[in-house]
């Protein structure tokens, strides 16, 4: 999608579709750039996961994957997240054809889901630590507290930009610039979806074999 | 209340608070001077606020030279110390003060001279060279050196609180890890180089998009200046490495502050680990580093040769070439950790390979130079010194590259020769060509062509003499990070003649730093009068005046050539679009600072465990994000009319000259 149709989607009746607009240019500036701070995330990711694979069997003495993952928890986290995807999905959509009550809407039930799967993370967590799985018992929990606990905090973080956009929303609506916040907001929403894809994958279904 | 943070934290020895205290009283000075000259004002609107890259660029200057003073101490320390600490003589500096000094000098010069030289040049000139008016990213290129700003302030502020690490300059484990560095030094190391590497992630987007996305029209990749392809690729290398690093260091700051076991000896941790993950992204921070510095020397080359590049194509590849082979060489850095022969096979083989492309580009240069008409000044003196040191240094590497060699020489003055050779007669004095070629550009005047040769010629000469000497020590078994020595060694006499070279480019820096005031003072006389084009240059930024207005082009040039100005001159270039247009700029905006300060109080009560600080600061980065997240995207505009009467008004005033 180019930047004059992004405009003209926005339905904004008072955007200014010469050139030069520096709003027009921004949008596809900023989603590139975007595109780019993902690809950092991506490798701070990458460098999460390797660890987490040198490290799996360094338990010195102490628990091992198979003993403490429960597949269900991890199942639900996992569609919880991708049900809050498609919501958000559905708040760009409602964001395309202009309809604020809709974007609001979606976006308070992305966040109810985002909260809830924080919460089940957190239940699980707490439950490892009183369990005297904290850790600081082996190189193995400290890679998957690590790992798990920075996707963790990528999700609470969206959580709190979400926060940030449903009250842009509220007061300005959709204007050029909210919309590509809006967008942006989705990109980072879908790519924690990616990795927690890839968290189920090899940390908990390959854990528990 | 105040973490482990005592009175005791305050005390040091007496070098040490000499240098406190010069720091404190040249601030002191600095604001007093500011007070007096009532430019508080000027400075906030002008300076500390703006987005403009030009006055970035210049900004970032300015925290390198002080860094570069505090890290070029820093070697002198070291090269006093070993000049006189033989036999029974204890030398100046305590075991524990010589470990910081040569942490503290190694961080200085590879993050805030380095880089932030790197960065300064790029922001002055790779807009002007892509035609732009602006970078992509015009905020986060003030936020991006506000935090470079935040983490240079707290290497400054480490010097005075506490003590700085004593893990080298890339903080090796089990040594830093809790067990055995308790105190501050390990953190501060940690923040410092969490802060700048954020800075520099966001710089590297920043840049990449700048230059994919705002290339004038007609300037396809092909047709890009060599120094624009080489931030390209050093931009990747930026997008690719510093997410490792930034992730390393997490793990590092958790082993140390939630007991964790990444890279503990213990609990099953691996410190190779570490060593595997830090040199992933230190290598290609050393291309990070020297790809510009290859950028730099492809421009000056064939503007003072009157030649075109000669294979620009290769240029290119060569570069990409070199991006690409610097993610596969890492393990080079440790060969003795003790990996299959296959494994050392290959990553010697990799090494060896990347001499090929620099190869290349070194025939390039040479070949430009072939019937052309060379003018000796002084950008191309540094040019002929790099061609020597980098080649030499270049051929060591080599050498370093074959295992069995590296075995008898890792960790030995003979490597330190050889990045020294590399990061100075490499990248340190590129840097100082491109500065000198492109300094009558972003400030209208030229530097004293005099004292720039007297300055050249003492940094050549101090520089052979304080590390050839180095090769030589290294074959005779002095190891890097020696405090002390025995006379039986027979070292002595070569370490004096090192520490006399060091003073030879003190010398040099001085006649440098001279110089620069000096032509400043003087710049009536060494004022260009040719409207921005001494040199008779190729590229775009020498087709506007200097310095260059605020919008850099009144009309966005349309190119059709490599060399741009050059097809103008010969009157081959596409006809110039005549009409002005209606131009926005970014307004001014202080968030970029607050944030960066935000980051330094945040930084600095980490490092101390005052958490409640640490909370403050985290909230003053949260809220300022989200107020800039929250603004309108707001834009002064320069309109059509105006910027006819500006450039009206320039071509009378040169008229009248």
């Amino acid at each position: 999608m180019n930047d004059s149709m992004m405009v003209h989607h926005t339905r904004d009746k008072t955007a200014n579709t010469s050139t030069p607009d520096p709003y027009q240019d921004a949008f596809s500036k900023t989603v590139f750039g975007f595109w780019l701070y993902i690809l950092t995330d991506c490798l701070i990711f990458t460098t999460l996961f390797t660890t987490y694979a040198v490290m799996h069997n360094e338990t010195f003495g102490g628990v091992h994957s198979r003993d403490i993952f429960q597949l269900s928890t991890a199942f639900t986290e996992t569609m919880i997240l991708l049900f809050s995807s498609v919501t958000c999905g559905l708040s760009v959509i409602a964001a395309v054809n202009n309809e604020r009550k809709k974007i609001l809407g979606w976006l308070i039930v992305t966040f109810l889901l985002g909260i809830s799967f924080i919460a089940i993370e957190f239940r699980e967590f707490s439950d490892l630590v009183h369990e005297g799985h904290k850790w600081d018992q082996s190189a193995f929990l400290s890679s998957f507290f690590t790992l798990v606990g920075t996707h963790g905090l990528h999700v609470s973080v969206g959580l709190f930009w979400l926060i940030v956009m449903f009250v842009q929303i509220f007061i300005k609506g959709i204007t050029i610039p909210t919309f590509r916040r809006l967008v942006i907001f989705s990109l980072f929403w879908h790519f924690l979806d990616l990795i927690w894809i890839f968290i189920f994958t090899f940390v908990y279904l390959m854990g528990v074999l | 209340m105040l973490g482990r943070l005592t009175l005791e934290d305050f005390k040091h020895d007496f070098v040490q608070n000499g240098a406190v205290a010069s720091m404190v009283l040249g601030g002191v000075g600095l604001i007093a001077l500011i007070f007096y000259l009532k430019r508080w004002k000027w400075l906030w609107n002008e300076w500390l606020t703006t987005t403009d890259p030009k006055r970035i660029g210049i900004m970032y200057i300015v925290v390198v030279l002080i860094m570069f003073m505090k890290g070029f101490g820093d070697a002198m320390m070291l090269r006093a110390q070993q000049a006189m600490a033989v036999g029974d003589s204890q030398g100046f500096l305590t075991a524990g003060h010589f470990q910081e000094v040569f942490s503290a000098h190694g961080t200085t010069m590879i993050f805030f001279v380095g880089m932030g030289f790197i960065f300064g040049l790029v922001n002055l000139i790779v807009p002007l060279q892509i035609g732009a008016r602006d970078v992509a990213f015009p905020f986060l290129n003030a936020l991006a050196f506000w935090l470079f700003t935040a983490a240079s302030m707290l290497v400054l502020i480490s010097l005075a609180i506490g003590k700085f690490s004593t893990a080298g300059w890339l903080a090796y484990p089990p040594l830093s890890e809790l067990e055995y560095s308790p105190g501050e030094g390990v953190d501060y190391w940690i923040w410092i180089l969490q802060i700048a590497g954020v800075g520099t992630t966001i710089s590297g987007i920043n840049f990449l998009v700048t230059i994919l996305k705002m290339r004038c029209p007609g300037m396809t990749l092909m047709k890009t200046p060599i120094f624009v392809w080489s931030i390209l690729c050093a931009m990747i290398l930026v997008i690719f490495a510093f997410p490792v690093l930034t992730a390393t260091l997490f793990m590092l700051s958790l082993d140390r502050y939630l007991d964790m076991h990444f890279f503990t000896s213990g609990g099953g941790g691996n410190p190779m680990l570490y060593v595997n993950l830090i040199w992933i992204w230190g290598h290609p921070e050393v291309y990070v580093l020297i790809l510009p510095g290859f950028g730099i020397l492809s421009e000056i080359v064939p503007t003072f040769s009157e030649k075109r590049l000669f294979g620009y194509v290769s240029m290119v590849w060569a570069l990409l070439l070199i991006t690409f082979y610097s993610f596969v060489v890492w393990l080079h850095h440790f060969f003795t950790m003790g990996a299959s022969p296959g494994v050392n096979t290959f990553f010697a083989i990799m090494t060896m390979v990347i001499a090929i492309p620099t190869g290349v580009k070194i025939f390039n240069w040479l070949f430009t130079k072939f019937r052309g008409r060379v003018h000796f000044t002084s950008p191309m003196l540094w040019f002929f010194a790099f061609l020597l040191n980098f080649t030499v240094g270049g051929m060591t590497g080599v050498l370093l590259s074959v295992p069995p060699v590296d075995f008898q020489v890792h960790n030995s003055l003979f490597l330190i020769a050889h990045f020294h050779g590399m990061a100075i007669g490499g990248l340190l004095f590129s840097l100082f060509a491109g500065f000198t070629y492109w300094f009558p550009k972003f400030t209208g005047f030229f530097l004293d062509e005099k004292l720039n040769r007297y300055a050249f010629w003492c940094w050549l000469g101090g520089f052979l003499l304080a590390f050839m000497p180095l090769y030589m020590l290294g074959f005779m078994g002095a190891t890097r990070r020696l405090d002390r020595y025995g006379v039986e060694t027979n070292w002595h006499p070569l370490f004096v003649l090192v520490a006399i070279g060091a003073v030879i480019i003190l010398i040099g820096a001085s006649i440098q730093l001279f110089g620069l005031f000096w032509s400043i003072k003087n710049r009536k006389k060494n004022w260009d009068h040719t409207g921005g084009d001494p040199w008779n240059g190729r590229t775009l930024e020498w087709s506007i005046p200097s310095p260059p207005p605020i919008y850099n082009f009144a009309i966005i040039p349309t190119v059709s050539d490599v060399d741009p100005l050059w097809a103008i001159k010969r009157g081959e270039a596409p006809p110039a679009r005549k009409d002005y247009e209606d131009i926005y700029i970014p307004k001014n905006t202080p968030i970029g600072m607050y944030i960066g300060l935000f980051s330094l109080i945040f930084g600095f009560a980490m490092t101390w465990h005052i958490y409640w600080l640490a909370i403050i600061g985290l909230i003053g980065i949260l809220v300022n994000t989200i107020i800039q997240l929250s603004g309108n995207d707001e834009h002064d505009l320069i309109t059509a009319a105006q910027v006819q009467e500006m450039e009206e008004a320039r071509i009378r005033g040169n008229a009248a000259l």
